[in-house]
């Protein structure tokens, strides 16, 4: 008998109505290699948490639900960072594509080992790629980290033609204004399969996560995105994407 | 016949057949909703009226009452809420919202509710009434065990109709707007003649039964006369199929009190005489929606008069007004029709409301618009139910309709003999306490071992979990069989049973309250290691889990297969025993509001539930122990099974705040309409919808005047929120609200 990886889980949520089309199974992946400073999950930062699946558990779990996710849902992989645990993630996208489940990876295009990552955007339906700012220093300034690691992902997916959801968080005083939207309009001219582009609002539920973990809260005297201006910013993005 | 012109089909015009009538003559109807119309000046008026009274009526509770005459089919003089506007006509009484009286059930508790709201009887009339008249309520107290008083006293077995109407009967109304009353006279004295043999019991009673009903036919013809209409004929035009079905449906709510009085199917019947005036251009679209708009005011204004302990058992004041929409035909086509819209229309035109009990019939094959627009209005109004049509039609027939909250009925051929439930915590509780109440010490249930010793061993529990649970079947049964005899014997329903066959098939319909408690606390004692704690009594009063152990709810088959084994031991101990009119047993898993009573009542429990806390509703997981996100949640509740056990209906109320559904309307409308799918793709039974932020509710149960109308689903049924008690709220707020992070 195949012996099938284990990797570190966090959750499932088993009803995801916002991570990708249809009813989706979001499995929550322990491990990310950021630390943005807006991250609402801290807990799931570390690699290592005491829920442990194979890869075969996971896929019978979620064939459990295929009445709710056969018309146009499917599994939404997410985190931490998906791509953290690559190899396991690939096995469990296999796994998923034979059983005929749509399969999305809602990713910030890092943490990966490079030798699985071509296969995994094979057996990938779906890319929900979080751009977490268009600039290196900008991107170092939100995640802590250098942008190469995005950059590859991000021509890779291209490579790969997968389609695409690209979602930006947006903060009050960091890239709520008009002039940042128009770039990430050019910024995101570069990708062709496109599907639907996202602004979240920056919201601060995190904060007692970190408090519990005892992690300095970079964002305290940020108030929370207003709804209706990211609403506003959302319209502006979507006019300038038909003008082009 | 002049009524039928342009009819097809043949085989209804020879024998009473509704269903035959309608599968020839209905159009399905497979686009959306932009037909509708608004609401019209006349139904503005007369709803205006109906508003100013509704908010009269919230401050005292009951605004009126009829204390010099007694409930009957023609009993009142007729009443309008304002005549001239009105275009469907017809009272309980002589005035909106006065309540009748009705003695029948019992006289006690017509003193009880007139004088919790100070008013008081004629006083020739309760004499009258005491010294020549039994009760059914009397009748069921001469026939009763000891053994039956006791489990009652001790809150074992509860909310049984031996002290107020039974309901649960859905006469075909429809019948009367097909044929007239005439018709169905004709075939009821065929019938009884037809009844030649050598009389036994059962055929004396019914020779008596059917005469009964022939007088009550007799009666709606005086009644409807009142209102200058002769329903002694079929109704010739929409405007009289309504009216004429309401009559019907009229003189049942004059005539009797039952708890649920629920109205049948009768959109598409409705839409099959609306499209021949619509195309005889006889009518336009916004005096079709005028009539449906008009005919559920009427039903919103349906009244009973109650005890506050009552209210207890169903907040609200609820009538179960139910009426059953959509449904398919057959495997390929619906029953969908304008005016399946159109009654959802009333929620736009007159605005949420508790009554009636809108019903959607849901099979995956029903056409998308119409889905859409259910789901639309679900989210909008919370105050619609769905129910799995691909389960129920194999076993009811495609003309079947919802009674009360979840049991279905096929129209004119079933009826039902309503059982309210045993508490199944306490079957728990007094396998582990060797038969005695844990509240009362009371021996309630005799010849069980007592358990002793520190910790529970599942097996020891599951052996004299089985001998209380065979006994109290048996006491329930015993119970049952009474209150339904002594029912026919002292309150006949006659206005109802003269719309159903002479020769229905009875259903007897039983219930268990607690079914997750009881599964998690078995599940407990298998996996979490329970210590008991016993007071002076020897009585366990509390209980320690030691491990985490798998709670139902989370699609887990280690404990969800427990709660499955456990309704099945059930239905096969109901099967064991004769029944009432050769009563077939259905069995619910259905509490309505009571689930808080029930909780008041029964101690701590194995699963960790403290003394007095509320039980979850109907089949839903004990409140925050789903814990593995929606889907797992609605997947644990739809492996109880429904074919072959839960007959009677498998209860789930679901709530996920707006924000989790979807980021706009658009993508909460399609997500609810896959839930939906989905759910009853997995043999989900029955799925009320509420989607509401938590934090609107505590505001409402904190400032009630900012929301007079809010309208959420509860067990079964849809509630004014201001209604329920500050315990009901605090119970309804502490459920589980999907939320993803």
């Amino acid at each position: 008998m195949k012996a099938f990886k284990e990797g570190y889980i966090h959750s499932i949520e088993t009803m995801g109505l916002v991570d990708g089309p249809g009813i989706r199974i979001v499995i929550f992946m322990q491990g990310c290699p950021l630390r943005c400073i807006f991250c609402h999950n801290p807990d799931t930062w570390t690699p290592i948490s005491s829920t442990k699946k194979t890869s075969k558990e996971i896929v019978d779990q979620i064939r459990k639900y295929r009445p709710f996710i056969e018309k146009d849902g499917g599994v939404t992989f997410s985190g931490g960072e998906p791509l953290f645990q690559s190899e396991f993630l690939l096995e469990c996208l296999k796994l998923c594509k034979k059983a005929g489940i749509h399969t999305c990876l809602d990713t910030s295009g890092c943490g990966y080992d490079k030798k699985y990552l071509d296969e995994i955007l094979k057996y990938t339906d779906l890319v929900i790629l979080d751009i977490k700012a268009i600039t290196t220093d900008g991107y170092k300034k939100i995640t802590g980290n250098k942008m190469d690691m995005f950059n590859y992902f991000k021509d890779k997916v291209k490579e790969h033609k997968n389609k695409l959801w690209l979602r930006q968080v947006i903060i009050p005083s960091i890239n709520d204004n008009e002039t940042y939207i128009k770039d990430l309009k050019n910024y995101i001219n570069q990708f062709d399969n496109v599907e639907k582009v996202e602004l979240l609002p920056y919201h601060d539920m995190g904060v007692s996560k970190y408090k519990k973990l005892g992690i300095k809260y970079k964002l305290l005297d940020t108030p929370p995105m207003d709804k209706e201006k990211c609403m506003k910013l959302q319209e502006l993005l979507e006019k300038e994407v038909t003008k082009n | 016949m002049i009524e039928w012109e342009g009819f097809k089909g043949t085989k209804w015009q020879n024998e009473i057949d509704v269903n035959d009538f309608i599968i020839n003559n209905y159009k399905e109807y497979r686009e959306d909703e932009s037909f509708l119309t608004g609401i019209s000046k006349k139904t503005s008026k007369v709803w205006d009226r109906c508003k100013k009274l509704l908010e009269k009526e919230a401050i005292s509770g009951v605004l009126d009452v009829e204390t010099y005459i007694m409930s009957g089919i023609d009993n009142f003089e007729p009443g309008y809420i304002s005549r001239s506007n009105e275009v469907i006509v017809g009272l309980q009484t002589d005035e909106p919202l006065k309540r009748i009286v009705n003695p029948y059930g019992g006289m006690r508790m017509v003193e009880k509710s007139l004088e919790s709201y100070g008013f008081h009887l004629e006083k020739d009339i309760e004499k009258n009434f005491k010294e020549f008249r039994k009760t059914h309520n009397d009748g069921v107290f001469d026939a009763y065990t000891d053994e039956i008083r006791l489990a009652k006293h001790n809150h074992l077995i509860t909310g049984l109709p031996d002290a107020y109407g039974r309901g649960r009967i859905i006469g075909d109304y429809r019948r009367l707007a097909l044929y007239g009353a005439d018709y169905l006279i004709e075939q009821k004295k065929k019938d009884k003649a037809s009844l030649n043999n050598i009389c036994d019991v059962s055929v004396i009673q019914l020779r008596e039964d059917i005469s009964e009903q022939i007088k009550a036919l007799e009666l709606i013809k005086k009644m409807a006369s009142r209102y200058e209409f002769d329903v002694s004929r079929p109704a010739k035009n929409a405007k009289e199929a309504i009216q004429w079905t309401y009559f019907a449906y009229l003189a049942a709510v004059k005539q009797n009190n039952g708890a649920a009085t629920s109205i049948g199917r009768n959109s598409t019947f409705f839409d099959i005489y609306i499209e021949r005036d619509i195309e005889k251009s006889i009518l336009t679209e916004q005096e079709a929606q005028e009539l449906i708009d008009q005919y559920i005011i009427k039903l919103r204004l349906v009244r009973h008069l109650r005890t506050p302990e009552y209210n207890e058992l169903f907040a609200g004041d609820p009538t179960w007004v139910t009426e059953s929409i959509a449904g398919m035909m057959d495997d390929t086509q619906s029953l969908v029709t304008k005016s399946s819209f159109r009654v959802l229309n009333t929620l736009n035109n007159i605005g949420e409301s508790a009554e009636p009990n809108l019903t959607v019939l849901w099979s995956k094959k029903l056409p998308q618009p119409f889905k859409r627009f259910a789901s639309k209005m679900s989210i909008k109004t919370h105050t619609l139910q769905f129910e799995n049509d691909d389960i129920m039609r194999p076993i009811y027939g495609n003309d079947y309709a919802i009674s009360c909250c979840v049991s279905a009925l096929s129209l004119g051929k079933q009826t039902q003999f309503f059982g309210a439930r045993i508490n199944f915590v306490k079957v728990l509780l007094y396998a582990l306490n060797g038969g005695r109440d844990e509240i009362t010490g009371d021996l309630v249930i005799d010849g069980i071992d007592q358990i002793e010793g520190e910790y529970l061993n599942s097996n020891e529990v599951l052996k004299q979990f089985d001998k209380v649970l065979k006994k109290t079947v048996k006491i329930y049964i015993d119970a049952l069989n009474i209150i339904h005899y002594m029912h026919d014997k002292y309150a006949y329903e006659s206005s109802q049973m003269a719309f159903i066959n002479t020769n229905p098939e009875y259903l007897m319909a039983f219930g268990l309250a607690g079914v997750s408690i009881v599964s998690d606390s078995f599940s407990a004692i298998e996996y979490g290691h329970v210590r008991v704690k016993r007071d002076e009594r020897g009585i366990t009063n509390s209980f320690d889990i030691e491990f985490d152990y798998p709670r139902y709810g989370n699609n887990d088959d280690k404990v969800d297969a427990i709660a499955v084994n456990l309704v099945k031991r059930v239905y096969r101990e109901l099967k064991k025993y004769p029944l009432y009119k050769n009563a077939i047993p259905t069995l619910s898993l259905l509490t309505i509001t009571s689930n808080v009573m029930y909780g008041k009542h029964t101690g701590a429990t194995p699963d960790g539930r403290k003394a007095n806390i509320p039980f979850s509703p109907g089949a839903n997981p004990t409140q925050g122990a789903d814990k593995s996100g929606a889907l797992a949640s609605l997947a644990s509740v739809a492996k109880i099974p429904y074919k072959d056990c839960c007959q009677d209906g498998i209860s789930n109320t679901f709530s996920i705040i707006p924000d989790s559904l979807g980021k706009d309307e658009n993508t909460r409308i399609e997500n609810l309409v896959k839930i939906l799918d989905g759910y009853f793709a997995s043999k989900g039974h029955h799925l009320n919808v509420n989607v509401l932020e938590k934090q609107l509710l505590v505001d409402a149960m904190n400032n009630p005047s900012k929301y007079p109308n809010l309208t959420i689903r509860v067990s079964g049924y849809a509630v004014n929120f201001n209604k329920l008690t500050r315990e009901q709220q605090e119970e309804v707020i502490s459920r589980t609200f999907h939320e993803s992070i």
